[in-house]
């Protein structure tokens, strides 16, 4: 079971990648206004 | 404009035929002729706004109706004839505009803006107005991103298209104040993001860990967990947890208690012990908990700032005060300019209907002010040459000429605006219940925990380190640390719904059991403008004398002119009429000589009886204006003009004072007047204070606040409207400002309710109590459950994976009874009020 000792590490790295990409999302300002974009592409020709 | 069509009214559609326009339920236009149906109760300009109005109708949405109309009432500080030529002024370019590439850019609030086909509209103006490139609106805050060439298209004329089509722009002034909310906003997100994360993973951890206890995991694998929880956790707390640290820190230092102290305590207790036996190498760890608790507790408080947050940007009404430009008289015209430019000594131009963009010294004209904005007087008050003006006030009969003595923040109202941004500054913050419950729960947990190992390593060493995770797992704070938020949440979120903008969370807690109340009066308890209060003598001649008001713009014939109204009368013909500025009117109608004015003007041309000029005497000592109606030459009849009490006041009043609110008035208004509408509505004398300054109600507010003691629970609400309430509003335990006065109040209060009245302050206070219990039966509940749980695991009768099943279902158990509670009703239903008598 030493694979454990890479995996779970691993994991660890996936999950810090997906709040680094969530706090790049927020800081570019893509949850600034949440609620005009789902009227917006209602409207999208 | 289309704002002026939308803006009408929508009357009770079938009596709408046969006099004046039929107006189309839907959409308010005029329908034409060859489409009303006399057969049908409503009536419809076009196929669409029938079948739009069916599809309405049929999902019982009508609300939207009624909602589109209060939105409607949201008007820029009055202006007439706007060019919007200061948009193009440099002082405007320099202060709102930057420039990207080839691009200007700059930010616009528009008033008006509410759906989605808003947004259509405006995102489609690019192709309206050449040279305009981009327009971007975010629909909840009503602000459009404007991107153009300057060399093609000029702002002043993106900006008179907006406005023709029905959306008013002005700049969004606090431009530097929302970047700094939007960036806290972002890195709360961010926090909450991480947090998470980490909570979730270390749970893993402990999951695996808690399985490893009956498989025996590998010593290495265990270490490993261990090690990799403890460099998770402490991450944690040293990033998203920092903020409690810091802010307990702060309140350490300035010995102000704050929930943040226990919080950081519980998390750093556990943290660290849990550090120590890392290391160590045997013992419990507490990873799970404490990463859990930090996530938990930042969720309730992102959920509590972002409802704060939506109104935070309500306060870009504050700006709607004073008029964005002036027109400065250069020379011999007049030019528009942005109010930034404007200089002490310049001469201004006000026009009838505009609201003043300085304080400042008639220079010229004769008119009359409406100054209710500043101290609540309802009456207008008349300015000549040499009286002194303050901003924000309504100009309400004729062009005037200012010479300017301060603008913007150094005037009166900018004074105010100063005050009541300190008030809310100085406020200090309630200790929340919950928070309360939920810290000293952490603690105690977190100590029987180590009582429940210390017990066990003596009774029996091989289980005590089950029995005390079993315990920590089972009384996991989840449903403490959610529950109450998400209660809060849906409750104002209910409330809003229902036209009651709640600001904060403490709120509720706040408003749940009675205390002192102190009422505003203009606005509040009265409609807030003239209105005839009483009719003395002939009835015959009402016909006439609104027929002769109708003629006049004085706000006094206004009045007099709605109130007498009769629309089953028939139309008279008039002659001639010569009305005299301050005095009354002077017309021939119906071939009468008719007289209406003030006493002094109606007896120097005609016989006033010694009956009615005594009751004039007496009305006016009251503090209503009397005005006297001669016909022939003799005088047949005395109207009162007074701010008319509103209809709902008197029975809400009574409501308030069974439930043992303590109740007051305080106005900037006469005392006279003040005492007379209190007394109609049952006030002792004692408690109606009239004359008070801004300043004033302030620091009474301030000297009734610490006159109550904070244990009892009893707190100071102050109900007002207008900009003279604010800083008291600001200043109160809970500041509730009602629809119909200044917006400025929206910055101040805490809860902002858009109908106009007190009438929904009734429902407010039970939706609050409802709330409040719905808080103490979940917190009931969860200590209840978690006492029973902790005992058995004290008792050694659990063990962790167990419980690891079991914890979840008291935090599900919780969030289904916060979600199924009744706090604010979702129907809409009226509170039963019977109308109270006019004075």
């Amino acid at each position: 079971m030493s694979v454990l000792f890479i995996v779970v590490p691993l994991a660890v790295l996936l999950a810090a990648g997906g709040v680094l990409a969530f706090a790049w999302a927020a800081r570019t300002g893509q949850f600034d206004d949440v609620d005009t974009p789902a009227e917006r592409m209602l409207h999208d020709e | 404009m289309v704002a002026d069509a939308t803006r009408v009214q929508a009357p009770a559609p079938a009596r709408g035929l046969g006099r004046g326009p039929v107006l189309c339920r839907h959409c308010n236009l005029v329908v034409p002729p060859g489409l009303i149906n006399s057969s049908r109760a409503d009536q419809f300009c076009c196929h669409g706004c029938q079948t739009a109005y069916s599809i309405i109708h049929t999902c019982r949405l009508e609300r939207y109706y009624e909602l589109r109309q209060q939105l409607d009432d949201r008007a820029p500080a009055p202006g007439t004839d706007r060019t919007y030529n200061d948009f193009d002024d440099d002082t405007f370019r320099r202060l709102h505009t930057r420039q990207i590439g080839p691009l200007i850019r700059c930010e616009l609030f528009l008033h008006g803006v509410h759906c989605s086909a808003c947004l259509w509209l405006i995102e489609r103006l690019p192709r309206m107005v050449k040279g305009l490139v981009e327009a971007r609106l975010d629909l909840r805050r009503g602000i459009v991103d404007l991107a153009w060439d300057d060399r093609v298209v000029r702002l002043s004329q993106i900006v008179r298209t907006l406005a023709s089509i029905g959306y008013p722009p002005q700049p969004a002034r606090d431009r530097k104040s929302r970047a700094h909310r939007v960036a806290e906003d972002r890195r709360q997100l961010v926090r909450l993001a991480a947090a998470g994360a980490i909570a979730a993973n270390v749970m893993l951890f402990a999951l695996a860990l808690y399985a490893g206890i009956f498989d025996a995991m590998e010593p290495a694998h265990r270490t490993m967990f261990r090690w990799l929880s403890m460099v998770l956790t402490v991450l944690s707390l040293a990033w998203p947890g920092a903020v409690f640290f810091k802010s307990s820190w702060v309140a350490i230092r300035t010995r102000t208690p704050h929930i943040d102290v226990p919080i950081a305590f519980a998390l750093a207790a556990g943290g660290l012990w849990s550090v120590f036996t890392t290391i160590k190498g045997s013992g419990e760890i507490y990873f799970d908990t404490v990463s859990v608790l930090v996530f938990a507790l930042l969720a309730g408080r992102f959920f509590q700032s972002r409802q704060q947050r939506a109104s935070a940007d309500d306060v870009e009404l504050l700006f709607s005060l004073t008029p964005s430009s002036a027109r400065r008289v250069e020379g011999d015209a007049t030019r528009d300019v942005p109010i930034e430019s404007l200089q002490p000594g310049d001469l201004v131009q006000v026009l009838a209907g505009d609201s003043l963009p300085c304080d400042g010294e008639v220079d010229s004209g004769d008119s009359l002010i409406d100054e209710s904005l500043l101290s609540g007087e309802s009456r207008p008050v008349r300015v000549t040459p040499g009286d002194r003006v303050a901003a924000g006030t309504l100009n309400m009969s004729a062009e005037l000429f200012v010479r300017v003595q301060t603008v913007g923040e150094a005037t009166r109202v900018g004074q105010l605006m100063r005050l009541v941004a300190d008030g809310a500054q100085r406020k200090a913050p309630i200790v929340r219940f919950a928070d309360v419950v939920g810290a000293w729960f952490t603690l105690g947990m977190l100590a029987l925990a180590e009582f429940t190992f210390g017990l066990w390593l003596w009774l029996e060493p091989r289980h005590a380190v089950d029995h005390a995770v079993a315990l920590l797992v089972v009384t996991c704070p989840c449903a403490l640390g959610l529950a109450t938020p998400i209660v809060i949440t849906i409750a104002t979120g209910r409330a809003a719904r229902r036209g009651m903008l709640i600001k904060g969370g403490d709120v509720i807690q706040c408003l749940s059991t009675p205390g002192v109340m102190i009422l505003d009066k203009t606005g509040t308890l009265t409609t807030g403008g003239l209105a005839l209060v009483a009719w003395h003598g002939d009835d015959s001649v009402r016909a006439l004398v609104h027929a002769v008001e109708s003629t006049s713009s004085h706000p006094v014939a206004k009045a007099l002119a709605r109130d007498l109204s009769d629309p089953s009368a028939t139309p008279l013909c008039l002659a001639r009429t010569n009305q005299v500025l301050g005095c009354g009117i002077e017309a021939v109608a119906a071939g009468r000589r008719v007289v209406i004015g003030s006493l002094s003007f109606v007896s120097a041309l005609a016989r006033v009886t010694l009956e009615h000029a005594d009751l004039a005497r007496r009305w006016a000592a009251e503090g209503i204006t009397p005005i006297l109606v001669a016909v022939d030459g003799v005088s047949v009849a005395l109207a009162a003009l007074g701010d008319g009490i509103r209809p709902e006041a008197r029975a809400t009043l009574d409501e308030l004072r069974r439930r043992g609110w303590q109740l007051r008035i305080a106005s900037g208004d006469h005392q006279d007047v003040v005492t007379r509408v209190g007394s109609a509505l049952g006030f002792t004398l004692e408690d109606c204070l009239g004359g008070l300054s801004p300043e004033a109600k302030l620091a009474l507010v301030e000297r009734t606040k610490a006159s109550l003691d904070p244990r009892s629970g009893r707190r100071l609400v102050m109900v007002g409207d207008g900009v003279n309430d604010a800083a008291a509003l600001a200043a109160a335990d809970v500041g509730i400002a009602v629809h119909g006065g200044a917006e400025a109040s929206l910055a101040a209060c805490d809860v902002y309710l858009s109908r106009p009245g007190i009438g929904s302050v009734l429902e407010l206070l039970d939706g609050c109590a409802r709330s409040m219990n719905v808080i103490r039966r979940n917190l009931w509940i969860s200590l209840f459950y978690n006492t029973i749980a902790a005992g058995i695991a004290v008792a050694g009768l659990l063990n962790p994976l167990i419980a690891a099943i079991v914890m979840p279902i008291s935090s599900l158990s919780a969030l289904a009874v916060s979600l199924k509670s009744r706090t604010f009703a979702d129907q809409r239903s009226q509170p039963v009020l019977h109308p109270g008598s006019r004075p």
